[in-house]
């Protein structure tokens, strides 16, 4: 039971960690010659790495049959939001630099962050919709507006498919993980309703 | 302007070298710069006195390489110093050796930045040879030795534009493509130069990989104009020293008012055609890359804003970001041979 306690705030403290990574490179001027770059896609990697792992929770649950996993599903998915957040904010003062004018722009006319951008606009719902008493307000609403995880992760790995050049390995290995963690629930929701 | 005050050399600078540079080969190097030294019997910064003097840019002495054969070191014992003024010179502040060596897009050695680099310690720039086909009186098998005996080299300091709209100021050594062309004598028939790279699955881990899209080797192509063109170099050195592999040993084509993928490394195929070649970007996404591929602020790429750039290296504090100039500021020198042609078209 004691131990059970010390779960969460682990998680919340592990979760930090990458953040803390990254902080700890920038104060040391450590990331490269292209700052930018590297920062982007450490942000972005960490988002599909924390969605990804947001959405093995219930299939864990099933397996271990440990309740424990769903219990930390949500704070996990909210860290997905988090790094997204901080993709975001990186884009648009170090790669936008501000220029607002080419914001509306780069959504519209680049399909790579036409795709992104729609898969964080998706999480910032469920983000915002994650506390308690939206959970209650929204009803069944909830489950169904939750279930756009999905469609968040695919155009996540879509996102990065895009921005891959020659070799597209990291998208086949995001979009493997992404399809078995889908496919596992199409199994089950096919198998019927007896679990 | 390459000495630094301690302060200014960020760990990120010092550390690398062992990412770079695998340790046996480290070793091995350091091992035949201290018997270098001691045969000629003098410290290393006097012996280096002799090459390369009064070239505006060397690479730190303790980072200059070997040569790939004893008959490159003689070939860089006498090296042009890049004049004071455009087209072959740029006052604009270089990017530094250690960042030009580690920051590389060169997919056979992996998809990274760092990759080229850090992947390449078996890569082997001699022997070299190059074929040269095509429309041309001389075609053959050339040793590489033959190939750079009748040229002169030369250092250059040109801008180089990526596609992912970052830039650096680059000292090359090199010869004017035009001068290794003639050579060959085109024919009349020989409208567009098609060039080749390597593929060697046993140095190249990137071919190795499973999930590239690419069909190597990777090719580029030029139109007999712009490959006569005096700004187009073929390099073999960069800040007064050996290529490295990363970019692009023993030897590769630098076409400084065009995005850099056309800027095609470790040539070993020179074909002579009439008609345009299929270059690997283009067969790839050709909605995306286009043949010409000059810099083009007003033209975007599909995934790129082209208007300005990121110049390396930066740090996350001061980042200089600064407007892409047509034709990457050689417009003076190109532009006539694109009158007439709509640029949003042919991009």
């Amino acid at each position: 039971m004691q131990m059970r306690k010390l779960i969460k705030p682990l998680v919340f403290i592990l979760a930090l960690l990458p953040l803390a990574l990254l902080l700890l490179r920038i104060l040391q001027n450590n990331l490269g010659p292209d700052p930018v770059q590297e920062l982007s896609l450490e942000t972005g990697e960490w988002t599909l790495r924390f969605l990804i792992i947001a959405l093995a929770m219930t299939p864990l649950r099933r397996i271990t049959n440990q309740v424990e996993f769903t219990r930390h599903r949500r704070m996990i998915g909210l860290y997905a939001l988090f790094y997204a957040t901080l993709h975001l904010i990186v884009w648009l003062m170090f790669v936008l630099e501000f220029r607002w004018f080419a914001i509306a722009e780069e959504i519209l006319e680049r399909p790579y962050i036409t795709v992104g951008f729609s898969a964080y606009l998706i999480l910032l719902a469920l983000g915002i919709t994650s506390p308690k008493f939206m959970v209650r307000k929204l009803g069944k609403n909830w489950k169904r507006l939750h279930k756009l995880v999905y469609l968040a992760a695919i155009l996540g790995v879509l996102h990065l498919l895009w921005i891959l050049r020659l070799d597209i390995a990291p998208a086949v290995f995001y979009g493997a993980l992404v399809a078995f963690l889908l496919g596992y629930r199409a199994w089950f929701s096919l198998r019927g309703p007896h679990n | 302007m390459l000495i630094k005050k301690p302060s200014d050399i960020n760990p990120s600078e010092i550390t690398p070298e062992s990412v770079y540079r695998n340790r046996r080969q480290f070793i091995e190097d350091s091992g035949r710069v201290l018997l270098g030294a001691a045969t000629v019997g003098a410290l290393p910064s006097i012996a280096s006195a002799q090459a390369g003097d009064g070239l505006k840019a060397r690479a730190p002495t303790t980072m200059r390489r070997n040569p790939p054969a004893a008959w490159w070191a003689d070939k860089f014992a006498d090296i042009k110093p890049a004049p004071n003024s455009a087209p072959f010179y740029t006052g604009e502040t270089l990017t530094p050796y250690e960042d030009v060596v580690s920051y590389n897009n060169f997919y056979e050695f992996g998809m990274n930045k760092g990759d080229p680099s850090s992947n390449s310690g078996n890569y082997k720039a001699d022997p070299w040879s190059v074929e040269i086909s095509g429309e041309v009186a001389k075609p053959g098998v050339y040793n590489l030795e033959d190939i750079l005996k009748p040229h002169d080299l030369e250092e250059r300091i040109y801008r180089l534009r990526c596609v992912e709209a970052w830039s650096m100021v680059i000292p090359w050594v090199g010869f004017p493509l035009a001068d290794l062309i003639k050579r060959f004598e085109p024919t009349s028939k020989a409208k567009y130069i098609e060039f080749e790279t390597l593929v060697d699955p046993e140095t190249m881990p990137g071919v190795r990989s499973r999930f590239a899209i690419v069909d190597w080797p990777y090719r580029e192509g030029l139109r007999m104009d712009e490959a006569m063109n005096p700004l187009t170099l073929m390099a073999v050195g960069v800040y007064g020293d050996y290529l490295p592999p990363q970019n692009g040993a023993p030897m590769r084509l630098i076409v400084p008012w065009k995005y850099g993928f056309k800027s095609i490394k470790a040539i070993v195929k020179i074909n002579f055609r009439e008609t345009m070649p299929d270059t690997t970007w283009v067969d790839l996404q050709a909605q995306e890359y286009g043949f010409y591929a000059n810099v083009n602020p007003a033209v975007h790429h599909p995934r790129w804003r082209q208007d300005t750039e990121r110049r390396l290296p930066q740090t996350l504090f001061s980042r200089s970001r600064i407007a892409t100039q047509p034709f990457n500021g050689y417009g003076e020198q190109v532009a006539s041979m694109y009158e007439g042609m709509d640029l949003s078209r042919y991009y």
